[in-house]
């Protein structure tokens, strides 16, 4: 009897190790059926080994991994997701509709190509080779590649890096119109305002485990830091020296100022500075509490060489 | 990883008919064919090697029986380049870039990426083939029956496979850019060692001894009995030669299941 809300993706204390290197330490991982999960954490952290198990390209040391309940090297489970990985340099001389259809013949009932197509924005791209395309319209082309399956699940690596916004706002819709449809998302993404605009859930890894799983709500309000900003002449370091005051920054003449006391801080702000104008308070967004909770990780873990990587995520 | 993976969903979803499979095999070859006549720095000088060096040795400076006899080593030689580039250049180049890995992620059928280039190759082979059969029938005046040409053609297609074999287990050895040099050094020493360079009789004794262990020595005595020259049994070289394919080939799988 199939059951609607088992998982129909999972990593169940995998552990996966290279020569020396630790890559999985006991990862844990669900996918529902229809969510969007946004797989986050530092370089290092794991998220590519645990994509590479869930697509069977490596086989975990220990630990359980499943595909629609089935072994992932399984070619059947495989033909129920669709696949969109960091950087695959496709054969150059191929038009873009050959790369779709000799892609979408890998599946039982692909997509129409002119529907794979247009849900993908590369309509006009399809008579082009693919080498004469620019970058960003290369990732459109991998990621219509991603979807002409029809897959129930999809996985994203990093899908717009080398996309312009426009390109960029163009996938977010088509992946809000797929989940519509009732395909999962397993997205990887450094960036965080990507992950907050899309996903249902996140899960954050440091170290090769999940330290972190649940709505981005719930992430942000694990943080309890907030960002003032104002148009002020006082001094960074004055500001930076107070009590309560996580960070400080100037951006011309406004100053941001990050810090877990918000009511103490602006009436410090208030009182240093009389002409201080157009003051805004707002809770911490996900890369903060992203950060934050690396952070943490990184201490818990001591391990002082990942905390240059985490700046980088963030 | 055992294998205790329950079922929990059902896999009719993804059943797939047999005629649609098939459909991705025809696919993925004929999608590796296309890219590869369309790049003319890969395809020419895997046709034009051979066939210059008829032109120059076979029509412009020998001729008669000469002609007839360099036209079956350089058949020979012309064959071997498709198979050890078109598969160990392209592979090296697609572990590097990413490719290998997106395939292996989709859900291609087993076998189907190896087939494709298999089929491409053995195009590449029979083109060069034509070729040369074309300039010494037409150029060189080696007359040949029908049944010579169909002879070397089919020599010329299968005998491509062994060094698809052997490309695949240096594509599998080396990534991306270095594969073409490494290639060269197995394709022109091998070549002139198993005499199709210069006939055997020529080189020193002992390398014409240990010229057997060459498989590109097995594949000449095949073209020369197509062309009527060499009228010896063929079973043992046919055999020699499945027997590298099969050796060359499980040597590349298993670098590839370990390293990918």
């Amino acid at each position: 009897m199939p059951d609607i809300t088992a998982p129909i993706a999972r990593l169940d204390g995998v552990i996966k190790t290279y020569a020396r290197l630790t890559a999985l330490d006991g990862a844990d991982l669900q996918i529902r059926r229809g969510e969007l999960l946004a797989l986050l954490g530092p370089n290092g952290a794991g998220k590519t080994t645990a994509i590479a198990l869930l697509l069977g390209l490596i086989r975990a040391d220990s630990g359980k991994v499943e595909l629609f309940g089935q072994d992932p090297q399984h070619i059947d489970a495989r033909r129920r997701i669709g696949v969109m990985l960091q950087n695959a340099a496709l054969p150059p001389t191929l038009r873009v509709g050959e790369l779709l259809r000799l892609t979408a013949s890998y599946y039982p009932s692909p997509r129409p190509l002119a529907e794979t197509a247009a849900l993908a924005g590369i309509g006009e791209l399809l008579p082009r080779p693919y080498a004469k395309l620019s970058g960003g319209q290369q990732r459109s082309v991998q990621f219509a590649l991603a979807l002409c399956g029809r897959p129930e699940l999809l996985f994203l690596d990093e899908p717009t890096v080398g996309m312009d916004i426009e390109i960029r706002q163009k996938l977010w819709t088509a992946i809000r119109q797929l989940i519509a449809e009732g395909c999962s998302v397993l997205l990887t993404t450094h960036y965080l305002e990507e992950a907050e605009a899309l996903a249902d859930r996140v899960c954050v890894m440091a170290h090769g485990r999940m330290i972190h799983e649940g709505t981005v709500e719930a992430l942000r309000s694990r943080v309890s830091l907030k960002r003032i900003r104002c148009i002020s002449a006082l001094d960074v370091e004055l500001v930076r020296s107070w009590q309560h005051v996580t960070d400080v920054r100037r951006d011309n003449k406004r100053l941001h100022v990050t810090t877990a006391e918000a009511e103490t801080i602006v009436r410090r702000l208030l009182d240093a500075d009389a002409h201080l104008s157009e003051l805004e308070v707002q809770r911490a967004g996900l890369a903060e509490a992203f950060t934050e909770l690396t952070r943490d990780a990184d201490q818990s873990s001591a391990d002082p060489s990942s905390t240059t990587d985490q700046r980088e995520a963030a | 990883m055992e294998n205790v993976l329950s079922i929990n969903d059902s896999t009719a979803a993804s059943a797939m008919p047999w005629q649609r499979v098939f459909g991705a095999y025809v696919a993925e070859a004929r999608s590796e064919c296309l890219r590869y006549l369309r790049a003319p720095g890969f395809i020419l000088p895997m046709l034009l090697f051979s066939t210059v060096f008829y032109l120059m040795f076979g029509v412009l400076l020998n001729h008669g029986e000469a002609s007839r006899y360099l036209l079956a080593s350089y058949s020979a030689f012309g064959i071997i380049g498709p198979g050890l580039f078109g598969f160990g250049v392209s592979l090296a180049i697609e572990r590097d870039g990413g490719l290998l890995t997106l395939k292996r992620a989709l859900p291609m059928p087993p076998g189907a990426y190896l087939l494709g280039k298999m089929a491409m190759a053995m195009i590449a082979a029979t083109i060069v083939t034509v070729l040369l059969v074309l300039i010494g029938v037409f150029l060189a005046h080696v007359s040949l029956s029908v049944t010579q040409i169909a002879k070397l053609m089919l020599t010329g297609a299968f005998g491509v496979l062994p060094f698809c074999a052997l490309g695949m287990l240096v594509g599998t050895l080396i990534k991306g850019q270095g594969a073409p040099g490494l290639l060269n050094l197995v394709y022109l020493p091998m070549a002139f060692l198993s005499g199709l360079w210069l006939p055997l009789s020529m080189l020193p004794h002992a390398l014409q001894t240990i010229a057997p262990i060459w498989p590109s020595y097995h594949l000449n005595q095949l073209t020369l009995a197509a062309v009527g020259l060499n009228n010896g049994a063929l079973l043992p070289h046919v055999l020699a030669l499945a027997g590298y394919t099969i050796v060359f080939l499980l040597l590349a799988v298993r670098q590839l299941r370990r390293y990918g």
